[in-house]
């Protein structure tokens, strides 16, 4: 019985995060395509050398507090190694919202073989982006 | 004397050998088969860590730079003076604040004109804006908004955004296709995928192509473009010169010429970035044939006609930016055919605008590191 009682509390829970995420999935797709395909490309593979790939990307995983600031304020400058690869370059600011930032970030994070067990969320980004 | 000679036959011998219609690259091919330029250096003029998307000559000793971000400063003997009065920019993807131009008679009239993308998310978007101010102390003041491309939009893609005049003080500018190429470059009655022509004080000049079609936008000159970033008018003709940023393999060079459509996207040479196909035509009839494309695709930034006498060899040849590479590319057309490509600074930085300045030299803004100054190299007799 008791069993019963948690299924039917947490299941409701997880189906509604899941549509959740995908919603956000769906509308991080387009920002992603509008936004970054041009140059990670459309699997996250991007360039090897000049645009970093996003898919089974060591570096994103170990720092998607600092990718999340990243793509509201304005892009990562400096040399940075991913997957055992250097890049030089920089991204800019895109100009996104919160909103579009927690999006693309929930799509880049669970797309290509990527998988991360958190939702991004427009508060979160606010919270790590707001002025001091 | 006699080294003198010698170095001009070695530069006839050059032009003369290469005399031949170029044919783009192979898709597998790289850039490299490009001839690298040796004879100059690029010196410093000075640093900026910002992308400086536009410069200008006030005159020998005083450069006007847009950073894409929405700021102008003017850079004069080492010293850097912010420009107050820019208007507020909607910052988005490849939208920002984006070129500046001078009228032809700006030492008399002071007014400068700026191109931008204005908007806000309250505003559904934003869309590219032409204004004109007059730049009085250091301060845009008067500023007056001469065209607005409508509808706005939260696309982040293909603002256009250069511009430059003709003889007649015509004001010639770009808007790219905004991110909708099924609807706006092939409809005259609509913004995007156009270039435009305006008088100097935004009214319709009435030779414009279009001004007797009711449904057409009047200020629209040709259409059918994705998005130019390069324009220049050739000091000996008089034309007006454009490259556009194509799909993958198909960036463009093109004369604009009065109402012809440039076939954006029902004829292209390029395919999707991602690899699927745009179109198989890749000429239709009453569309207009690029003078060139680019293959592999260089991202064209910028577009400027040499036209002093300070570089050996180089006079009457194109300078673009090339993005993707990081190169100067040095272009060399006769008849309406490009007969010679090299590279310039390949590796400094992304190049996003190249004027030649009042003194004859080349200047080159590259993002996040400043202008530099193309300087040849002398040659010492012995």
């Amino acid at each position: 019985m008791k069993f019963l009682v948690n299924i039917l509390i947490i299941f409701p829970i997880f189906l509604n995060s899941q549509s959740k995420l995908e919603s956000s999935m769906e509308n991080g797709k387009s920002i992603y395509n509008d936004f970054c395909l041009r140059c990670h490309l459309s699997q996250g593979e991007g360039v090897e050398g000049i645009y970093p790939p996003l898919a089974k990307s060591d570096y994103l995983f170990k720092n998607i507090k600092q990718s999340i600031i990243a793509v509201k304020l304005g892009g990562i400058d400096g040399d940075i190694v991913v997957n055992g690869k250097k890049y030089e370059g920089y991204m800019e600011n895109m100009g996104l919202y919160s909103d579009e930032v927690a999006d693309v970030m929930n799509y880049i994070l669970n797309s290509w073989g990527n998988n991360y067990n958190k939702i991004i969320t427009e508060e979160y980004v606010d919270e790590l982006t707001k002025k001091k | 004397m006699k080294y003198n000679i010698l170095l001009l036959t070695f530069f006839l011998f050059i032009n003369f050998s290469c005399a031949q219609d170029l044919k783009p690259l192979d898709e597998e091919n790289d850039s490299s088969i490009l001839i690298e330029e040796t004879n100059y250096e690029m010196e410093l003029v000075f640093e900026d860590e910002n992308i400086i998307w536009s410069i200008e000559f006030i005159n020998e000793n005083s450069i006007l730079a847009a950073v894409k971000s929405g700021s102008i400063f003017k850079y004069n003997d080492g010293v850097k003076t912010e420009i107050k009065g820019v208007p507020e920019i909607y910052l988005r993807g490849q939208g920002g604040l984006l070129d500046i131009a001078l009228h032809p008679n700006f030492s008399e009239n002071n007014f400068i004109y700026i191109s931008y993308a204005s908007g806000s998310r309250d505003a559904g978007g934003g869309n590219t804006t032409i204004s004109r101010a007059k730049l009085i102390n250091n301060e845009l003041v008067d500023l007056k908004v001469l065209y607005q491309g409508t509808p706005n939009t939260t696309k982040g893609v293909h603002f256009g955004g250069r511009m430059v005049f003709d003889d007649n003080n015509h004001l010639y500018f770009s808007i790219g296709d905004r991110g909708n190429r099924e609807k706006n470059p092939q409809d005259i009655s609509l913004d995007g995928g156009k270039i435009y022509r305006i008088n100097d004080d935004g009214s319709i000049p009435n030779d414009n192509p279009f001004v007797n079609d009711s449904n057409a936008i009047k200020a629209i000159y040709s259409y059918g473009h994705r998005n130019p970033q390069g324009i220049f008018k050739n000091p000996d003709t008089g034309e007006i010169w454009t490259n556009e940023h194509g799909p993958r393999g198909g960036d463009e060079i093109n004369i604009i010429k009065k109402g012809v459509n440039y076939g954006w996207p029902k004829i292209t040479y390029g395919i999707n970035y991602s690899g699927t196909t745009i179109t198989k035509d890749k000429k239709l009839p009453g569309m207009a044939q690029p003078l060139y494309y680019w293959l592999p695709s260089i991202a064209p930034s910028s577009f400027e006609y040499i036209s002093s006498d300070v570089y050996p060899g180089w006079k009457g040849s194109m300078l673009a930016g090339a993005l993707v590479f990081k190169y100067v590319e040095r272009i060399g057309v006769e008849n309406d055919k490009v007969v010679y490509r090299s590279k310039i600074a390949e590796g400094l930085g992304r190049p996003r605008d190249i004027k030649q300045g009042p003194d004859g030299y080349i200047y080159v803004a590259m993002e996040k590191k400043g202008v530099y100054k193309i300087v040849p190299k002398r040659v010492m007799p012995k």
